[in-house]
């Protein structure tokens, strides 16, 4: 079953290929039908690949397809891993893909035919480059998917292109996306250079012997490349713009692809980032300082969307913590509840939005819990599984993290549980602007307020229990010995990390007291329970409909770092631009342009000689000839 | 008697014909310049053979007599050429009522 690996990336392309080239012609449903199908068919065959590998025993499988490059010692050949990691991520991209596309088809239904195609055949390339990205058996093929989901994040956030704003939107993703991925193509530059391969397997058998300098080089530039990519400092600023694009974008976005491609990649060269301690502490703090700054800025956000992406960037910012301090189990649980609620969330969010006919600005709701009973009640599921209450899914990964943060320095424990206050306080003062209170639109709006067709509340519906359940998929051994499902299942790809307790998690639970586990989890409990209390309680009766002052202010800013950016990076970029312009029309220009002058006055000059006369022509000839005898006769000899 | 009496003879008549052409605007006249510069040349053409055959005919009793003859065949191009400028000329005399080449002057356009 595992040689049939290709077909999951190849059934999205073949939709992308059938709704791109034959956007003019096909109704909206055959497009839904199209774009949707291929994609649970490619979740099926993942379903029975992940039958196989799940067995105990069951070893990694390189599928190679062709030889793609192959240069002097160089060979890469195009090829498929398939193992624990990477089919776990063609489940999550497959399914919560599936659901996002079958949202869609309702989502988007007023979009014209030709206009609905062009959505599903992004979409279907966007899974597929994510699909490439998880599969590939070498860091080329998988910065071949990379370069992919950039593209297509650009395609889809500036879907409405014709308003100014989403394309500078899509352009700021892609640019922000860009400069990572120069730090991504230097690494594997130093390590064609260094090992002279870019296979997974023989990079990683040959980096123990390497200069512990050179590896952190390679591992800080794929970081550099995994902080564009998933959104965290100093390259974050494009997720939260990227709402620019259509609500089931931000879900696929957030949740499926694109933003952990970065904790893919880092869980995928865990080898090499476990030599090298520098990296490993650069990535926990940026992880952590991401999710603290993430969690400070959504406090004050207004915007539905908004929320969610900054929440996103934090919770991008646990996982990344769960890298640095070698939980990688931890950081790959994250990801996948995570995928479930974060699209619950913006699905649910879509759901409103499309009921507000538009309506972003949480002060303009309020009270939707009656009109919107099924999406209240699922969204409502998805705060709680990201505010970390057990026993949703959300407790058990973060709680995961939390505790191998606390074995590695309590510091990065204290911010990291600080954090998930500030979560559950955020989600829930949303949840209380949203849904609960009194509405506080306009007379049409709460005429419109209608629950969203089954075809947006069903995945919505499926994506709310598997975030409800899918915490049980790693229950920690203080609970439960020998619980941990989902890092049984992965310690093959972990093993080497293994030091007990959860395979895969280095400096995991095990190496505390049982009591202190427990004292952990305790804490991080209450402190969530406590978040949502004060946010219910404070919320839902009077929400805060006035513009923030003071410190408020500087948060619903997002701390100036957009300003900033601009004053230190854009400003100078356009000055030095506004130079190029000038020199290039007053110097450049010139000069081309006095060529072209002189030209045509000399032939203005020149065709004076054309005078209809016959006799000048005569005359003009006779010189000629003259002259030509006189230089023969002459200057030849 | 020597070649040089029959270059000078061929360049001065080729000269009246350049000259004639360059001042003269009458179409005849310009015509007959024409054949006057054409008939120079002819007779160039037969003054060099008789001077080859002067300097090798007692060796080769061929020498320059096929220069003479095509003369002749010059000759008759040059009466079918006279008969088609002619023609071209009266064509023109219909057009404009005049054989005055400056009126001719549309070729700038």
């Amino acid at each position: 079953m595992a040689n049939l690996v290709w077909l999951v990336p190849v059934l999205p392309l073949v939709g992308f290929l059938l709704t791109g080239l034959f956007r003019n012609y096909l109704s909206k449903g055959l497009t839904s039908m199209i774009g949707c199908g291929m994609i649970l068919a490619a979740f099926v065959v993942s379903l029975l690949i992940f039958g196989e590998i799940r067995q105990a025993g069951a070893q990694a499988v390189t599928v190679t397809l062709f030889d793609f490059i192959s240069v002097g010692k160089l060979s890469i050949p195009f090829a498929f891993l398939v193992d624990q990691l990477s089919v776990l991520f063609l489940l999550i991209i497959t399914g919560v893909g599936f659901l996002i596309h079958l949202y869609s088809t309702s989502y988007m239904h007023e979009e014209e035919a030709p206009q609905f195609a062009r959505y599903f055949s992004y979409l279907n390339l966007f899974v597929f480059s994510m699909l490439l990205l998880v599969l590939g058996s070498n860091f080329v093929i998988l910065f071949i998917g990379w370069e992919g989901v950039g593209l297509c994040s650009y395609l889809l956030i500036g879907y409405w292109f014709k308003n100014l704003e989403f394309g500078n939107a899509a352009k700021k993703a892609f640019i922000m996306n860009r400069i990572g991925d120069l730090g991504f193509l230097i690494a594997i530059f130093l390590m064609i250079n260094k090992f002279g391969s870019v296979d997974f397997s023989e990079v990683f058998s040959k980096a123990p012997g390497t200069a512990v300098g050179y590896l952190t080089a390679i591992t800080m530039l794929l970081f550099v490349g995994a902080t564009g990519k998933s959104a965290q400092i100093p390259l974050y600023t494009w997720l939260p713009d990227a709402m620019a694009g259509p609500t089931p974008v931000s879900a696929l976005i957030h949740a499926a692809t694109m933003v952990t491609a970065g904790i893919y990649m880092i869980a995928r060269s865990h080898v090499l980032y476990d030599l090298t301690p520098v990296t490993q502490t650069v990535v926990a703090v940026i992880g952590l300082a991401t999710a603290l700054l993430a969690a400070t800025i959504a406090l004050k956000q207004n915007d539905i969307k908004k929320v969610l992406a900054y929440s996103t960037v934090s919770q991008l910012g646990y996982m990344f913590l769960g890298l640095g301090v070698g939980a990688y189990t931890g950081a790959v649980f994250h990801v996948m509840t995570h995928a479930f609620f974060k699209a619950l969330l913006f699905l649910g969010a879509g759901s409103v939005i499309h009921a507000m006919g538009g309506e972003q600005d949480i002060r303009k709701m309020g009270g939707l819990r009656k009109a919107l009973p099924v999406t209240s009640i699922t969204f409502l599921l998805g705060c709680i599984a990201i505010a970390g209450i057990p026993p949703f899914s959300g407790f058990f990964s973060k709680d995961e993290i939390l505790s191998a943060a606390y074995g590695k320095s309590p510091v990065y424990y204290a911010i990291g549980v600080f954090t998930a206050l500030l979560t559950a306080f955020y989600m829930f003062r949303l949840y209380a602007t949203t849904f609960m209170g009194s509405f506080r639109g306009t007379h049409d709006q709460e005429h419109h307020l209608h629950e969203s067709p089954p075809a947006m509340t069903i995945p919505l519906m499926v994506l709310a229990t598997l975030a409800v359940v899918a915490g049980f998929l790693g229950i920690p051994d203080v609970m439960a010995p020998n619980a941990h499902l989902l890092g049984n299942y992965l310690s093959p790809v972990f093993a080497d990390v293994n030091s007990g307790g959860i395979p895969g998690d280095t400096a995991s639970g095990a190496e505390l007291s049982r009591v202190a586990e427990w004292g952990l989890m305790g804490v991080s409990v209450l402190l969530a329970l406590i978040g949502t209390f004060v946010a219910v309680s404070r919320f839902s009766k009077k929400p805060e409909l006035g513009e923030p002052t003071g410190f408020g202010k500087v948060l619903a800013n997002k701390w100036y770092v957009d300003e900033f950016y601009n004053a230190i990076i854009v400003r100078p970029l356009g000055l030095l631009a506004t130079f190029l312009v000038f020199f290039e029309k007053n110097v450049i220009d010139a000069i081309v342009n006095g060529v072209g002058k002189l030209v045509q006055y000399g032939s203005r000059q020149l065709r004076l000689i054309q005078s209809g006369q016959v006799g000048g022509y005569v005359l003009l000839m006779v010189v000629g000839i003259i002259v030509l005898f006189l230089v023969e006769l002459f200057i030849k000899k | 008697m020597p070649i040089n009496y029959y270059i000078f003879l061929a360049v001065t008549l080729f000269c009246i014909g350049v000259a004639g052409v360059l001042t003269r605007r009458n179409a005849i006249i310009i015509f007959m310049c024409v054949e006057l510069m054409l008939n120079a040349v002819n007779l160039l053409l037969v003054a060099f053979s008789k001077m080859q055959f002067n300097m090798v005919g007692k060796i080769h009793p061929q020498a320059g007599i096929d220069a003479q003859i095509f003369v002749f065949f010059i000759m008759v191009v040059a009466a079918a050429e006279v008969s088609v400028g002619l023609a071209v000329i009266v064509m023109m005399y219909r057009n404009t009522h005049s054989i005055d080449v400056n009126f001719l002057n549309r070729l700038k356009h």
